[in-house]
């Protein structure tokens, strides 16, 4: 996603320990390690400039805790667990004397951006490097206190142990010691053979799990600070438009209401500004929803006030099917086709969607002239610093971020509109404010998962062999939230999932179409791979059954021979997730594996798939995020009536730090690419969205939701993705096995448009 | 107005209309009970009104004074209810947010059907929404605090239970 840089210069350095408790709101601490890490930030999304060299901590305190500091937002991924748990199996020390910190925004942290399921891939190695430094450095204490040779020492258990005489020192009695000593230098680092690994690879328990039972954890809702306001705000309804006429009297007149504020917005590009709207503060909460429905106001008109999502994508649909822009090309394509003896052609659409995260948006503020604090459920903390502080004209580093649990996120809370809206109202009021966003806020001002259209047309020769392969895809580009003249998806959007189609067609073209944005649009868990496997993975079935094949061996054939491939062609440079194809190849062995076993899930055999019997397997197997996952789904389908029996998932995940996490990713992912699939739609009419709450924008429930595997391949292969891969292939792999069971191949999402949901 | 929670008294000065929830949340720092969707689609906020569950966001506080509520803070005083314990072992929280409701729901239901079936667990918690999707972890816990409780949901009752 967009421009990125890397600084691969890595060490580890030992900071001040006011630097630390500066960074961390620490107290004590004696050994404390920063290593600088590779930075990286997406320079359209931020305006964040990509600083290098920044830091990351581990301290231990002379009662034994060690302190990680976790620098990534928990939204439900696992984090907090994840990363400080390499570093305690490096450093041998013990879970349960572990203490999980949450670092404050801060660019010597490197990039905090929590998103592109990129915390463990990025920072697995400096994890352990760090981990493995603080042990060397508890050994050499020990050795010094007891003078022997440190090759003598060993830590083991949260202890250092002299191995000839027996004796030991805990951690805690050596810390102050530890601290003095030289920091190692990455060459002299002994890492743990992964044989001895106590943490990594295994199911630690979530760090935060028993304050989640308790109703102790503090999300972004929960933030209480003495004298906070609390507002709600009517926003601008469609993009671009302001606010006209206000008439405040009887909101000002509800029991608890203290002001009624302006918010000037309707800029664009909308970037992360906030939108225009008038904010009611109060005492609490209800009496600012009871202020908010009493105002009278009125919005300027905009040209996005003719938008309507659906005709949209009838018009996408239409613009697919013509010539558009070619980005890759490979053989000719054109004249394969015509040569054909077989050709077939698919066009498919996807509505816009919303993250609807269970926790809507929420950030309290507390603004004074010098600096501003903020405590916030959000993705990208320094993102927060900067935006805040262009929005009072302080610099970055006096806008103090605390990161809360985040009730999920998705994509939605790394950006942060709403924090603005909370800093800018503090400053206003001149008290603490926290702006609550209503389930009909989230619904109605969201960054949408763009709506979209592919076309795609295969030729077969005579062997039924495919021969041609060309596909053209019309989405508004992310790129227009934050760039005028976006109109056409972007490279960075064609890179996850669509011209890395891993397909051996000797020709083949991959094109795009145009797509003008009229209201925000934002990534979503997987972005684009959304849209761009559903084609892919549907067009790939119809050709199988055209060509009167079984969906396993045709695939395999079509992804051809075991290679590593690069999809860089021309101008089109493939970003791969901004990672080296060193390190994380295209690799269509593993792909191939995790189809073969996706398939043993499922029964694809036409007996099994029959519209007889009105049940029927499908599969799709995707990469992305570094990442490969396959989905086997059951369906049975019955007088127009859709149940899912069974959901499967095979991953290939490159290590999984912790199997457990990555379990409930999966199943989390199966989840969110159900709802997606089978009810998520986000409709437009006259530039607004009309949908409002769950009644009219659903997900999926408890008795819709099939039963569920996840199977993890074992690979030691470097950790990759494991947040969001798990979507793209769920809803194809419905739509195939929905067509299976009934023959009704369905290409326009959501499922429910054209079947009843059992 | 007088709300008795987790077992102890509070004056608050309230609109009669507001709903328990922001009493709760804004009044008492009672935060544990969450705000999802605020119109009864997700049981996010669901707490106990003398036993029975309810939404929170939909309940004027006027309706429950003088009845006993329960919320996740007080559900249990070590946090070592069955139910929590089950959600520990099968580590079923993701993000966390839904899961105060999820648990405040299935207390309310396994009280009443101590030994449930799987449409039963489906049926009682159909109003709670998760959207990190740990619906089989949920399935699997509340089957095993069953299992391993059996004689829980007969408390009221004071009888045996199969189990
Ligand atoms: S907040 Fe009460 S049901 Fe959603
Ligand atoms: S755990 Fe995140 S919504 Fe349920």
């Amino acid at each position: 996603m967009g421009a990125k840089s890397m600084d691969n210069r890595k060490g580890i350095a030992l900071v001040s320990r006011r630097k630390f408790l500066q960074l961390a709101g620490l107290s004590g601490g004696s050994l404390i390690l920063g290593a600088s890490l590779p930075g990286w930030q997406p320079a359209w999304a931020s305006g964040l400039e990509a600083d290098t060299k920044l830091n990351l901590f581990v301290s231990v305190d002379s009662d034994d805790t060690v302190s990680i500091i976790c620098h990534r937002s928990e939204m439900g991924q696992g984090i907090r667990t994840g990363l400080p748990q390499v570093v305690a199996d490096e450093m041998e020390a013990e879970w349960a004397k572990v203490k999980v910190v949450q670092g404050l925004g801060d660019k010597r942290y490197g990039s905090q951006n929590t998103d592109g399921s990129r915390s463990v891939r990025r920072f697995y190695d400096t994890m352990r490097k760090m981990g493995a430094s603080a042990r060397t450095m508890l050994e050499e204490a020990a050795a010094q206190r007891w003078s022997v040779p440190v090759a003598e020492c060993e830590a083991r258990a949260h202890r250092v142990h002299h191995k000839p005489s027996g004796k030991s020192a805990s951690f805690g009695e050596l810390a102050e010691l530890a601290a003095t000593q030289k920091v190692p230098d990455d060459a002299s680092l002994k890492l743990k053979p992964a044989e001895s690994f106590k943490y990594i690879g295994k199911p630690v328990p979530t760090y935060d799990t028993p304050d989640m039972v308790t109703g102790k954890a503090v999300f972004g809702q929960d933030v209480v600070i003495d004298n906070m306001l609390i507002a709600s705000i009517e926003r601008a309804p469609v993009l671009g438009s302001k606010l006209e006429k206000l008439d405040d009297k009887a909101a000002k007149k509800i029991t608890g209401v203290i002001a009624v504020e302006r918010l000037d917005g309707g800029i664009e590009p909308p970037l992360f500004h906030p939108l225009s709207g008038v904010a009611v503060l109060a005492t609490n909460t209800w009496a600012t929803m009871q202020g908010r429905k009493a105002l009278k106001l009125s919005w300027s008109d905009t040209p996005h006030a003719q938008h309507d999502s659906a005709s949209f994508i009838e018009t996408l649909k239409q613009r697919v099917s013509e010539p558009g822009k070619v980005i890759t090309q490979h053989g000719d394509a054109q004249k394969a086709l015509e040569a054909a003896d077989k050709r077939l052609q698919a066009t498919y659409s996807a509505p816009y969607l919303a993250h609807a995260t269970m926790e809507p948006v929420s950030a309290t503020a507390l603004a004074k002239e010098d600096g501003c604090e903020i405590w916030a459920c959000v993705q990208d903390p320094q993102s927060v610093q900067a935006h805040v502080g262009t929005a009072l004209g302080l610099p970055a580093e006096k806008i103090k971020v605390n990161v809360t649990l985040l009730g999920g996120g998705f994509g939605r809370k790394s950006k942060p509109d709403f924090v603005v809206e909370a800093a800018l109202l503090s400053k206003k009021t001149g008290r603490p404010v926290k702006v609550v966003w209503s389930r009909e806020d989230d619904i109605h001002h969201d960054y949408y998962h763009a709506a979209s259209a592919a076309f795609f047309e295969a030729g077969l020769d005579k062997d039924g062999k495919v021969s041609s392969w060309l596909q053209r895809t019309a989405f508004p580009s992310i790129g227009g939230t934050f760039a005028p003249g976006a109109d056409h998806p972007a490279p960075f959007e064609l890179d996850l999932g669509f011209a890395d189609m891993p397909f051996a067609i000797d020709n083949r073209q991959c094109e795009t179409a145009q797509a003008e944005y009229h209201t925000r649009i934002g990534w979503l868990r997987s972005v684009s791979n959304i849209q761009n496997a559903f084609g892919v993975c549907s067009f790939a079935d119809e050709v199988a059954h055209a060509a009167g094949s079984n969906p396993e061996e045709f695939l395999l054939e079509l992804i051809g021979p075991d290679r590593k491939f690069d999809p860089s062609q021309g101008e089109y440079k493939y970003n791969n997730y901004g990672e080296s194809q060193e390190k994380f190849p295209v690799d269509t062995a593993r792909l191939k594996e995790v189809l073969r076993r996706t398939a043993a899930k499922a029964d694809l055999s036409s007996v099994a798939n029959g519209r007889s019997s009105g049940e029927g397997w499908g599969i799709a197997v995707h990469r992305s995020f570094l990442s490969y996952v396959g989905i086997a789904t059951k369906v049975r389908v019955q007088n127009g009536k859709l149940e899912i029996l069974e959901m499967h998932c095979v991953c290939d995940v490159g290590l999984a730090v912790n199997p457990d996490r990555v379990e409930s990713q999966m199943e989390g992912a199966m989840v969110f690419g159900l709802s997606l699939a089978l009810m998520g739609e986000i409709k437009m009419e006259k530039g607004a969205v009309s949908n409002s709450n769950f009644h009219d924008y659903p997900l999926l429930r408890i008795q819709q939701c099939p039963a569920m595997s996840v199977e993890i391949i074992a690979s030691e292969e470097p950790p990759a993705g494991v947040g969001e891969p798990g979507v793209p292939p769920v809803a194809p792999s419905i739509t195939n096995a929905i067509f299976a069971a009934s023959g009704t191949r369905i290409r326009d999402l959501p499922i429910n448009r054209h079947l009843t949901l059992a | 107005m007088e709300l008795t929670v987790n077992g102890e008294k509070h004056q608050i000065d309230a609109d009669e209309n507001m709903p328990l929830l922001w009493a709760l949340r804004d009044l008492l720092q009672l935060t544990g009970t969450k705000f999802g969707c605020g119109a009864g689609l997700c049981g996010a906020c669901t707490v106990h009104a003398d036993g029975m569950a309810i939404r929170a966001c939909l309940t004027p506080v006027k309706a429950v004074a003088g009845q006993q509520i329960t919320t996740i803070e007080g559900l249990s005083s070590a946090g070592d209810h069955p139910l929590q314990e089950a959600w520990i072992k099968h580590n079923v929280p993701q993000c966390g947010y839904c899961q105060a409701g999820q648990i405040m729901t299935a207390a309310a239901f396994l009280e009443k059907n101590p030994s449930p079936s799987e449409a039963d667990i489906n049926q009682a918690m159909s109003g709670n929404l998760c959207r990190c999707g740990t619906y089989p972890r949920i399935k699997a816990a509340i089957k095993d605090a069953a299992a391993s409780h059996p004689g829980k949901g007969d408390e009221i009752n004071g009888g045996e239970v199969n189990g």
